[in-house]
Protein backbone atom coordinates (compact mmCIF):
# COMPACT_ATOMS: atom_id res chain seq x y z
CA UNK A 1 0.00 0.00 0.00
CA UNK A 2 2.88 2.81 0.87
CA UNK A 3 4.30 1.15 -2.32
CA UNK A 4 1.52 2.31 -4.04
CA UNK A 5 0.80 5.48 -2.45
CA UNK A 6 4.41 6.56 -3.37
CA UNK A 7 4.35 5.37 -6.73
CA UNK A 8 1.13 7.42 -7.54
CA UNK A 9 3.15 10.37 -6.19
CA UNK A 10 5.44 9.98 -8.23
CA UNK A 11 3.77 9.91 -11.22
CA UNK A 12 1.25 12.50 -10.04
CA UNK A 13 2.67 14.46 -12.58
CA UNK A 14 2.62 11.98 -15.47
CA UNK A 15 -1.39 12.11 -15.09
CA UNK A 16 -1.44 15.70 -15.14
CA UNK A 17 0.49 16.44 -18.12
CA UNK A 18 -1.49 13.24 -20.28
CA UNK A 19 -4.77 14.58 -19.26
CA UNK A 20 -3.35 18.06 -20.21
CA UNK A 21 -2.25 16.29 -23.69
CA UNK A 22 -6.11 15.07 -24.22
CA UNK A 23 -7.34 18.23 -23.80
CA UNK A 24 -4.45 20.09 -26.49
CA UNK A 25 -5.09 17.18 -28.88
CA UNK A 26 -9.23 17.31 -28.63
CA UNK A 27 -9.12 21.43 -28.80
CA UNK A 28 -6.33 21.85 -31.52
CA UNK A 29 -7.52 23.70 -34.18
CA UNK A 30 -11.23 24.12 -33.32
CA UNK A 31 -12.11 27.76 -33.36
CA UNK A 32 -14.24 27.65 -30.34
CA UNK A 33 -11.49 25.44 -28.65
CA UNK A 34 -12.80 24.55 -24.75
CA UNK A 35 -16.50 26.25 -25.49
CA UNK A 36 -17.69 22.99 -27.51
CA UNK A 37 -17.29 21.66 -23.98
CA UNK A 38 -20.66 24.14 -23.30
CA UNK A 39 -21.70 24.22 -26.18
CA UNK A 40 -21.85 20.48 -26.67
CA UNK A 41 -24.20 19.59 -24.26
CA UNK A 42 -26.36 22.73 -24.67
CA UNK A 43 -27.27 21.94 -28.29
CA UNK A 44 -27.76 18.27 -27.59
CA UNK A 45 -30.57 19.26 -24.87
CA UNK A 46 -32.15 21.67 -27.60
CA UNK A 47 -32.80 19.05 -29.70
CA UNK A 48 -33.95 16.03 -27.73
CA UNK A 49 -35.99 18.63 -25.86
CA UNK A 50 -37.64 19.99 -29.08
CA UNK A 51 -37.85 15.66 -30.53
CA UNK A 52 -39.76 15.19 -27.05
CA UNK A 53 -41.59 18.36 -26.84
CA UNK A 54 -43.05 18.27 -29.98
CA UNK A 55 -43.21 14.88 -30.84
CA UNK A 56 -43.45 12.66 -27.83
CA UNK A 57 -44.58 14.16 -24.81
CA UNK A 58 -43.86 13.89 -20.99
CA UNK A 59 -45.14 15.58 -18.34
CA UNK A 60 -41.75 16.38 -16.77
CA UNK A 61 -41.88 19.90 -15.14
CA UNK A 62 -38.63 22.05 -16.03
CA UNK A 63 -37.95 19.36 -18.53
CA UNK A 64 -35.02 20.74 -19.90
CA UNK A 65 -33.20 20.99 -16.66
CA UNK A 66 -34.69 17.12 -16.28
CA UNK A 67 -33.07 16.60 -19.62
CA UNK A 68 -29.57 17.97 -19.45
CA UNK A 69 -28.85 16.88 -15.69
CA UNK A 70 -29.45 13.02 -17.41
CA UNK A 71 -27.51 13.76 -20.15
CA UNK A 72 -24.50 15.14 -18.65
CA UNK A 73 -23.94 12.78 -16.37
CA UNK A 74 -24.69 9.72 -18.98
CA UNK A 75 -22.38 11.30 -21.05
CA UNK A 76 -19.38 11.26 -18.81
CA UNK A 77 -20.27 7.64 -18.00
CA UNK A 78 -20.03 6.96 -21.72
CA UNK A 79 -17.02 8.97 -22.60
CA UNK A 80 -15.50 8.01 -20.28
CA UNK A 81 -15.71 4.22 -19.69
CA UNK A 82 -15.40 4.25 -23.85
CA UNK A 83 -11.86 5.80 -24.19
CA UNK A 84 -10.88 3.93 -21.01
CA UNK A 85 -11.49 0.99 -22.55
CA UNK A 86 -9.06 1.73 -25.55
CA UNK A 87 -6.63 3.15 -22.83
CA UNK A 88 -4.62 0.28 -22.61
CA UNK A 89 -4.16 -0.70 -26.47
CA UNK A 90 -4.04 2.58 -27.44
CA UNK A 91 -0.62 3.44 -25.09
CA UNK A 92 1.15 0.42 -26.65
CA UNK A 93 4.15 1.85 -27.57
CA UNK A 94 4.60 3.31 -24.24
CA UNK A 95 3.73 0.81 -22.52
CA UNK A 96 6.09 -1.69 -24.50
CA UNK A 97 9.09 0.57 -23.32
CA UNK A 98 9.18 2.13 -20.10
CA UNK A 99 7.49 1.26 -17.03
CA UNK A 100 4.95 2.20 -15.12
CA UNK A 101 1.95 1.72 -13.32
CA UNK A 102 -0.33 0.92 -16.14
CA UNK A 103 -3.35 1.88 -13.92
CA UNK A 104 -2.36 5.44 -14.99
CA UNK A 105 -3.72 5.24 -18.41
CA UNK A 106 -7.53 4.19 -17.89
CA UNK A 107 -7.52 6.25 -14.80
CA UNK A 108 -6.31 9.24 -16.92
CA UNK A 109 -8.96 9.05 -19.42
CA UNK A 110 -11.67 8.84 -16.76
CA UNK A 111 -10.01 12.53 -15.43
CA UNK A 112 -10.34 13.79 -18.94
CA UNK A 113 -13.68 12.68 -19.31
CA UNK A 114 -14.82 14.26 -15.70
CA UNK A 115 -13.01 17.51 -16.53
CA UNK A 116 -14.78 17.62 -19.51
CA UNK A 117 -18.03 17.19 -17.63
CA UNK A 118 -17.03 20.03 -15.26
CA UNK A 119 -16.68 22.33 -17.56
CA UNK A 120 -20.26 21.29 -18.88
CA UNK A 121 -21.80 22.03 -15.68
CA UNK A 122 -21.52 25.59 -16.84
CA UNK A 123 -24.51 24.63 -19.36
CA UNK A 124 -25.87 22.91 -16.74
CA UNK A 125 -25.58 26.06 -14.14
CA UNK A 126 -27.04 28.36 -17.21
CA UNK A 127 -30.52 26.17 -18.07
CA UNK A 128 -30.69 25.85 -14.21
CA UNK A 129 -30.52 30.26 -14.09
CA UNK A 130 -32.90 30.62 -16.68
CA UNK A 131 -35.77 28.54 -15.84
CA UNK A 132 -35.12 30.15 -12.17
CA UNK A 133 -34.28 26.73 -10.57
CA UNK A 134 -33.83 27.72 -6.65
CA UNK A 135 -30.51 26.22 -4.89
CA UNK A 136 -31.52 24.87 -1.59
CA UNK A 137 -28.93 22.90 0.90
CA UNK A 138 -29.36 19.81 -0.21
CA UNK A 139 -26.50 20.50 -3.50
CA UNK A 140 -24.02 19.66 -0.19
CA UNK A 141 -24.73 15.79 -1.52
CA UNK A 142 -23.69 16.91 -5.64
CA UNK A 143 -19.64 16.63 -4.31
CA UNK A 144 -20.69 13.16 -2.46
CA UNK A 145 -22.82 11.72 -5.80
CA UNK A 146 -20.32 12.96 -8.33
CA UNK A 147 -17.18 11.24 -6.41
CA UNK A 148 -19.20 8.03 -5.75
CA UNK A 149 -19.85 8.09 -9.52
CA UNK A 150 -16.42 8.91 -10.35
CA UNK A 151 -15.87 5.50 -8.67
CA UNK A 152 -17.73 3.56 -10.36
CA UNK A 153 -16.89 5.37 -14.05
CA UNK A 154 -13.28 4.16 -12.68
CA UNK A 155 -13.97 0.71 -11.39
CA UNK A 156 -16.01 0.16 -14.85
CA UNK A 157 -13.42 1.51 -17.20
CA UNK A 158 -10.26 0.01 -15.41
CA UNK A 159 -12.47 -3.60 -16.30
CA UNK A 160 -13.23 -2.80 -19.84
CA UNK A 161 -9.47 -1.60 -20.24
CA UNK A 162 -7.97 -5.15 -18.95
CA UNK A 163 -10.48 -7.05 -21.08
CA UNK A 164 -10.04 -5.84 -23.91
CA UNK A 165 -6.53 -6.04 -23.90
CA UNK A 166 -7.48 -10.37 -24.62
CA UNK A 167 -11.06 -9.87 -26.60
CA UNK A 168 -11.01 -6.62 -28.68
CA UNK A 169 -14.69 -7.63 -29.21
CA UNK A 170 -15.12 -5.89 -26.31
CA UNK A 171 -15.04 -2.88 -28.03
CA UNK A 172 -17.80 -3.32 -30.60
CA UNK A 173 -19.86 -5.21 -28.36
CA UNK A 174 -19.84 -2.30 -25.53
CA UNK A 175 -21.28 0.25 -28.15
CA UNK A 176 -24.20 -1.81 -28.33
CA UNK A 177 -24.46 -2.02 -24.26
CA UNK A 178 -24.26 1.69 -24.28
CA UNK A 179 -26.96 1.85 -26.11
CA UNK A 180 -29.06 -0.22 -24.30
CA UNK A 181 -28.02 1.38 -20.71
CA UNK A 182 -29.30 5.26 -22.60
CA UNK A 183 -32.84 3.72 -23.24
CA UNK A 184 -32.76 1.68 -19.84
CA UNK A 185 -32.00 4.86 -17.96
CA UNK A 186 -34.63 7.72 -17.41
CA UNK A 187 -32.42 9.91 -18.91
CA UNK A 188 -35.54 11.69 -21.13
CA UNK A 189 -38.42 10.10 -20.03
CA UNK A 190 -39.87 10.05 -16.09
CA UNK A 191 -38.92 7.31 -14.41
CA UNK A 192 -43.01 6.54 -13.74
CA UNK A 193 -43.57 5.71 -17.01
CA UNK A 194 -41.90 2.59 -16.66
CA UNK A 195 -44.78 -0.10 -15.78
CA UNK A 196 -44.82 -2.46 -12.70
CA UNK A 197 -42.51 -5.46 -14.85
CA UNK A 198 -40.08 -2.87 -16.00
CA UNK A 199 -39.55 -0.84 -12.22
CA UNK A 200 -37.51 -3.39 -10.77
CA UNK A 201 -34.86 -3.55 -13.99
CA UNK A 202 -34.87 -0.02 -13.35
CA UNK A 203 -33.97 -0.49 -9.77
CA UNK A 204 -31.12 -2.66 -10.64
CA UNK A 205 -30.04 -0.05 -13.08
CA UNK A 206 -27.05 1.98 -10.80
CA UNK A 207 -27.29 4.90 -13.12
CA UNK A 208 -30.51 5.18 -12.17
CA UNK A 209 -30.09 6.13 -8.96
CA UNK A 210 -26.97 8.02 -9.98
CA UNK A 211 -29.16 10.28 -12.11
CA UNK A 212 -32.27 10.32 -9.96
CA UNK A 213 -30.37 11.82 -6.47
CA UNK A 214 -28.23 13.86 -8.19
CA UNK A 215 -31.79 15.52 -9.87
CA UNK A 216 -33.03 15.42 -6.21
CA UNK A 217 -30.27 17.36 -4.96
CA UNK A 218 -30.44 19.97 -8.22
CA UNK A 219 -33.18 19.85 -9.70
CA UNK A 220 -35.94 19.09 -7.13
CA UNK A 221 -34.08 20.60 -3.98
CA UNK A 222 -35.17 17.57 -1.99
CA UNK A 223 -32.94 15.16 0.13
CA UNK A 224 -31.88 12.26 -1.83
CA UNK A 225 -33.54 8.70 -0.68
CA UNK A 226 -31.24 7.22 1.91
CA UNK A 227 -31.34 3.97 0.31
CA UNK A 228 -30.92 5.20 -3.03
CA UNK A 229 -27.73 6.71 -1.87
CA UNK A 230 -26.84 3.42 -0.28
CA UNK A 231 -27.23 1.87 -3.55
CA UNK A 232 -25.11 4.45 -4.82
CA UNK A 233 -22.33 3.65 -2.51
CA UNK A 234 -22.55 -0.16 -2.87
CA UNK A 235 -22.50 0.02 -6.84
CA UNK A 236 -19.53 2.77 -6.63
CA UNK A 237 -17.90 0.68 -4.02
CA UNK A 238 -18.03 -2.99 -5.99
CA UNK A 239 -17.14 -1.50 -9.32
CA UNK A 240 -14.13 -0.01 -8.66
CA UNK A 241 -13.26 -3.13 -6.76
CA UNK A 242 -13.95 -6.28 -9.49
CA UNK A 243 -12.10 -3.38 -11.95
CA UNK A 244 -9.11 -2.94 -9.81
CA UNK A 245 -9.26 -6.58 -8.88
CA UNK A 246 -9.50 -7.84 -12.95
CA UNK A 247 -6.65 -4.72 -13.57
CA UNK A 248 -4.39 -6.11 -10.82
CA UNK A 249 -4.69 -9.61 -11.88
CA UNK A 250 -4.11 -9.30 -15.69
CA UNK A 251 -1.83 -6.05 -15.71
CA UNK A 252 1.44 -8.25 -16.19
CA UNK A 253 -0.27 -9.88 -19.16
CA UNK A 254 -1.02 -6.86 -21.35
CA UNK A 255 1.99 -6.38 -23.19
CA UNK A 256 2.16 -9.97 -24.51
CA UNK A 257 -0.73 -8.48 -26.11
CA UNK A 258 -0.81 -5.62 -27.47
CA UNK B 1 28.37 -11.59 0.30
CA UNK B 2 27.20 -8.62 0.89
CA UNK B 3 23.95 -7.25 -1.05
CA UNK B 4 23.88 -3.99 -0.89
CA UNK B 5 26.47 -3.69 -3.56
CA UNK B 6 24.64 -5.19 -6.13
CA UNK B 7 22.34 -2.22 -7.94
CA UNK B 8 20.56 -5.75 -10.42
CA UNK B 9 20.46 -8.95 -9.13
CA UNK B 10 18.71 -11.02 -11.46
CA UNK B 11 17.73 -14.44 -9.83
CA UNK B 12 17.41 -17.61 -12.44
CA UNK B 13 15.17 -15.62 -15.03
CA UNK B 14 13.53 -17.29 -18.25
CA UNK B 15 11.25 -15.28 -20.78
CA UNK B 16 8.43 -17.96 -21.93
CA UNK B 17 6.34 -16.20 -24.31
CA UNK B 18 3.45 -18.09 -25.23
CA UNK B 19 3.31 -17.90 -29.48
CA UNK B 20 -0.11 -19.33 -30.19
CA UNK B 21 -2.36 -16.89 -27.79
CA UNK B 22 -0.44 -14.24 -29.07
CA UNK B 23 -2.12 -13.41 -32.07
CA UNK B 24 -5.70 -14.25 -30.69
CA UNK B 25 -8.06 -11.36 -31.40
CA UNK B 26 -11.09 -12.29 -31.25
CA UNK B 27 -13.66 -14.59 -29.20
CA UNK B 28 -13.94 -16.84 -32.45
CA UNK B 29 -10.14 -17.30 -33.11
CA UNK B 30 -10.36 -18.21 -29.27
CA UNK B 31 -13.07 -20.53 -29.55
CA UNK B 32 -11.78 -22.39 -32.85
CA UNK B 33 -8.23 -22.70 -30.62
CA UNK B 34 -9.96 -24.03 -27.76
CA UNK B 35 -12.16 -26.71 -29.83
CA UNK B 36 -8.68 -27.50 -31.37
CA UNK B 37 -6.63 -27.64 -28.26
CA UNK B 38 -3.81 -25.48 -29.41
CA UNK B 39 -4.60 -23.08 -27.05
CA UNK B 40 -1.30 -23.25 -24.54
CA UNK B 41 0.93 -24.66 -27.21
CA UNK B 42 3.74 -23.64 -29.05
CA UNK B 43 5.95 -21.97 -26.21
CA UNK B 44 8.83 -19.77 -27.25
CA UNK B 45 11.34 -19.23 -24.79
CA UNK B 46 12.82 -15.98 -25.08
CA UNK B 47 15.19 -15.88 -21.75
CA UNK B 48 16.28 -19.10 -20.68
CA UNK B 49 17.53 -19.33 -16.37
CA UNK B 50 19.66 -16.46 -16.70
CA UNK B 51 21.62 -15.57 -13.58
CA UNK B 52 23.83 -12.72 -12.86
CA UNK B 53 24.83 -10.01 -10.35
CA UNK B 54 25.75 -6.67 -11.68
CA UNK B 55 27.72 -4.27 -8.92
CA UNK B 56 27.11 -0.91 -8.33
CA UNK B 57 28.88 1.58 -10.58
CA UNK B 58 30.06 -1.32 -13.14
CA UNK B 59 29.28 -0.93 -16.20
CA UNK B 60 27.79 -4.19 -18.40
CA UNK B 61 27.90 -5.03 -21.87
CA UNK B 62 25.56 -7.54 -23.23
CA UNK B 63 26.75 -9.08 -26.60
CA UNK B 64 24.94 -11.82 -28.52
CA UNK B 65 23.57 -11.72 -32.41
CA UNK B 66 19.86 -11.14 -33.75
CA UNK B 67 16.76 -12.63 -31.32
CA UNK B 68 19.06 -14.24 -28.83
CA UNK B 69 17.30 -12.31 -25.75
CA UNK B 70 18.91 -9.06 -25.06
CA UNK B 71 16.22 -6.98 -25.57
CA UNK B 72 14.09 -9.27 -23.85
CA UNK B 73 16.26 -9.04 -20.51
CA UNK B 74 16.67 -5.95 -20.77
CA UNK B 75 13.17 -5.32 -20.78
CA UNK B 76 12.85 -7.78 -17.63
CA UNK B 77 15.52 -5.86 -15.63
CA UNK B 78 14.06 -2.44 -16.19
CA UNK B 79 10.00 -3.71 -15.15
CA UNK B 80 8.02 -3.50 -18.91
CA UNK B 81 8.13 -7.53 -18.55
CA UNK B 82 7.85 -9.45 -16.08
CA UNK B 83 9.60 -12.65 -15.76
CA UNK B 84 7.92 -15.91 -16.64
CA UNK B 85 9.75 -17.52 -13.39
CA UNK B 86 12.97 -16.07 -11.26
CA UNK B 87 13.32 -12.96 -9.61
CA UNK B 88 14.61 -9.51 -10.36
CA UNK B 89 16.08 -7.16 -7.94
CA UNK B 90 17.19 -3.42 -7.98
CA UNK B 91 18.40 -1.29 -6.33
CA UNK B 92 17.82 2.32 -7.03
CA UNK B 93 16.19 4.20 -9.71
CA UNK B 94 16.57 2.91 -13.65
CA UNK B 95 16.41 5.69 -16.42
CA UNK B 96 16.02 3.50 -19.61
CA UNK B 97 16.92 3.76 -22.90
CA UNK B 98 15.27 0.69 -24.33
CA UNK B 99 14.16 2.18 -27.90
CA UNK B 100 14.47 5.37 -29.60
CA UNK B 101 11.81 7.85 -28.48
CA UNK B 102 10.18 5.74 -24.92
CA UNK B 103 7.35 7.85 -24.52
CA UNK B 104 7.73 9.94 -27.15
CA UNK B 105 4.38 11.29 -29.39
CA UNK B 106 5.00 11.90 -32.26
CA UNK B 107 2.37 14.56 -32.75
CA UNK B 108 3.63 16.72 -30.09
CA UNK B 109 6.37 19.32 -30.40
CA UNK B 110 9.65 18.75 -28.93
CA UNK B 111 9.30 20.83 -26.24
CA UNK B 112 5.71 18.83 -24.96
CA UNK B 113 8.29 15.69 -25.40
CA UNK B 114 10.32 16.45 -23.26
CA UNK B 115 7.56 17.23 -20.76
CA UNK B 116 6.05 13.89 -21.95
CA UNK B 117 8.89 12.33 -21.67
CA UNK B 118 10.52 13.66 -18.51
CA UNK B 119 6.66 12.90 -16.96
CA UNK B 120 7.18 9.34 -18.09
CA UNK B 121 10.20 9.00 -16.49
CA UNK B 122 8.72 9.89 -13.41
CA UNK B 123 10.22 13.39 -12.88
CA UNK B 124 8.56 16.30 -11.27
CA UNK B 125 7.34 19.36 -13.29
CA UNK B 126 9.33 21.44 -11.55
CA UNK B 127 12.76 19.20 -11.78
CA UNK B 128 11.81 19.35 -15.96
CA UNK B 129 11.44 23.32 -15.98
CA UNK B 130 14.91 23.59 -14.53
CA UNK B 131 17.02 20.98 -16.44
CA UNK B 132 14.92 22.28 -19.39
CA UNK B 133 17.25 24.11 -21.19
CA UNK B 134 20.77 21.71 -20.21
CA UNK B 135 18.57 18.87 -21.88
CA UNK B 136 18.29 21.38 -24.81
CA UNK B 137 21.63 22.38 -24.99
CA UNK B 138 23.00 18.91 -24.73
CA UNK B 139 20.43 17.61 -27.70
CA UNK B 140 21.43 20.67 -29.55
CA UNK B 141 17.87 21.21 -30.91
CA UNK B 142 17.49 24.88 -30.06
CA UNK B 143 16.37 25.84 -33.17
CA UNK B 144 14.04 22.80 -33.44
CA UNK B 145 11.86 22.90 -30.27
CA UNK B 146 8.22 23.88 -31.77
CA UNK B 147 8.33 21.28 -34.31
CA UNK B 148 6.55 18.16 -33.69
CA UNK B 149 8.60 15.19 -33.59
CA UNK B 150 7.36 13.00 -35.95
CA UNK B 151 9.21 15.69 -38.42
CA UNK B 152 12.35 14.76 -36.71
CA UNK B 153 14.99 12.50 -38.17
CA UNK B 154 15.90 9.48 -36.13
CA UNK B 155 19.28 10.51 -34.79
CA UNK B 156 17.20 13.90 -33.52
CA UNK B 157 14.79 11.87 -31.50
CA UNK B 158 17.90 9.46 -30.17
CA UNK B 159 19.90 12.75 -28.99
CA UNK B 160 16.78 13.89 -27.14
CA UNK B 161 15.93 10.88 -25.70
CA UNK B 162 19.33 10.41 -24.44
CA UNK B 163 19.40 14.35 -23.04
CA UNK B 164 16.22 13.55 -21.32
CA UNK B 165 17.61 10.30 -19.74
CA UNK B 166 20.89 11.15 -18.36
CA UNK B 167 19.78 14.54 -17.61
CA UNK B 168 19.17 13.29 -14.32
CA UNK B 169 21.50 11.34 -12.12
CA UNK B 170 20.24 7.67 -12.32
CA UNK B 171 21.34 5.13 -10.66
CA UNK B 172 20.84 2.91 -13.30
CA UNK B 173 21.23 3.39 -16.40
CA UNK B 174 20.50 0.93 -19.69
CA UNK B 175 21.19 1.27 -23.05
CA UNK B 176 20.12 -0.72 -25.74
CA UNK B 177 21.45 -0.06 -28.95
CA UNK B 178 21.27 3.85 -28.70
CA UNK B 179 24.61 4.81 -28.91
CA UNK B 180 24.60 3.17 -32.68
CA UNK B 181 22.53 6.22 -34.08
CA UNK B 182 23.41 9.66 -34.61
CA UNK B 183 26.41 11.39 -35.71
CA UNK B 184 30.19 10.24 -34.62
CA UNK B 185 30.47 13.50 -33.15
CA UNK B 186 27.41 13.26 -30.86
CA UNK B 187 28.14 9.31 -30.41
CA UNK B 188 31.35 10.53 -28.49
CA UNK B 189 29.33 13.04 -26.15
CA UNK B 190 26.93 10.13 -25.42
CA UNK B 191 30.38 8.14 -24.37
CA UNK B 192 31.52 11.26 -22.27
CA UNK B 193 28.49 11.80 -20.80
CA UNK B 194 28.08 7.96 -19.68
CA UNK B 195 32.03 8.39 -18.81
CA UNK B 196 30.94 10.95 -16.42
CA UNK B 197 27.75 9.11 -14.99
CA UNK B 198 30.30 5.99 -14.35
CA UNK B 199 32.53 8.06 -12.37
CA UNK B 200 29.43 9.78 -10.43
CA UNK B 201 28.33 6.18 -9.58
CA UNK B 202 25.91 5.10 -12.26
CA UNK B 203 25.81 1.47 -13.07
CA UNK B 204 25.23 1.23 -16.96
CA UNK B 205 23.88 -1.94 -18.62
CA UNK B 206 24.69 -1.78 -22.58
CA UNK B 207 23.68 -3.61 -25.51
CA UNK B 208 25.27 -3.52 -28.53
CA UNK B 209 25.86 -5.29 -31.33
CA UNK B 210 29.43 -3.03 -32.07
CA UNK B 211 32.03 -4.89 -30.13
CA UNK B 212 34.60 -2.20 -30.12
CA UNK B 213 32.20 0.16 -28.26
CA UNK B 214 31.63 -2.35 -25.74
CA UNK B 215 35.00 -3.26 -25.65
CA UNK B 216 36.05 0.59 -25.01
CA UNK B 217 33.21 0.94 -22.28
CA UNK B 218 32.60 -2.01 -20.17
CA UNK B 219 34.37 -3.55 -17.24
CA UNK B 220 32.37 -6.83 -17.64
CA UNK B 221 30.32 -8.51 -20.94
CA UNK B 222 27.83 -11.55 -20.31
CA UNK B 223 27.35 -13.57 -24.18
CA UNK B 224 24.00 -14.43 -24.50
CA UNK B 225 22.94 -16.75 -27.22
CA UNK B 226 19.80 -18.69 -28.23
CA UNK B 227 18.35 -17.03 -24.82
CA UNK B 228 21.04 -18.80 -23.02
CA UNK B 229 23.68 -17.35 -20.93
CA UNK B 230 26.83 -18.33 -23.04
CA UNK B 231 29.36 -16.77 -21.12
CA UNK B 232 30.03 -13.86 -18.59
CA UNK B 233 33.50 -12.65 -17.55
CA UNK B 234 35.93 -9.66 -18.06
CA UNK B 235 35.66 -7.75 -21.17
CA UNK B 236 38.45 -8.80 -23.27
CA UNK B 237 37.98 -12.60 -22.63
CA UNK B 238 34.47 -12.55 -23.59
CA UNK B 239 34.80 -9.98 -27.03
CA UNK B 240 37.72 -12.46 -28.00
CA UNK B 241 35.11 -15.81 -27.90
CA UNK B 242 32.46 -13.73 -29.30
CA UNK B 243 34.91 -12.52 -32.49
CA UNK B 244 35.79 -16.26 -32.65
CA UNK B 245 32.57 -17.04 -33.66
CA UNK B 246 32.59 -15.07 -36.40
CA UNK B 247 35.74 -17.31 -37.91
Amino acid sequence: MKKLIREFRQHSFLLYYLTARDFKIKYRRSFLGVAWSVLNPLFMMIVVSVVFSYIFRFNIQHFQVYLILGQTLFNFLSESTNSALSSITGSAALIKKVYMPKYIFPLEKVLFAFVNYAISLVAVGCVMAYYRIPLTWNLVFVPVILLLFFCFCLGLGLFLAAVTVFFRDVMHLYTVVLTAWTYLTPIFYPADILSARLKPVILCNPLYHFINNFRCAVLWGSTPNGLSMLACFVSAAGMLAIGAWVFHRKQDRFILFI
Amino acid sequence: MENESFAIRVDHVSMHFNIASEKLENLKEYFIKLVRRELFFRDFVAVDDVSLEIAKGEVFGIVGTNGSGKSTLLKIISGILKPTTGTVQIDGKIAPLIELGAGFDPDLTARENVYLNGAVLGYSKKFIEQHFDAIIEFAELQDFLDMPIKNYSSGMVARIAFAIATVIKPDILIVDEILSVGDFMFQQKCEKRIAELMSGGTTVVIVSHSIEQIERLCDRVMWLEKSKMCMVGPTADVCEAYRSLAK
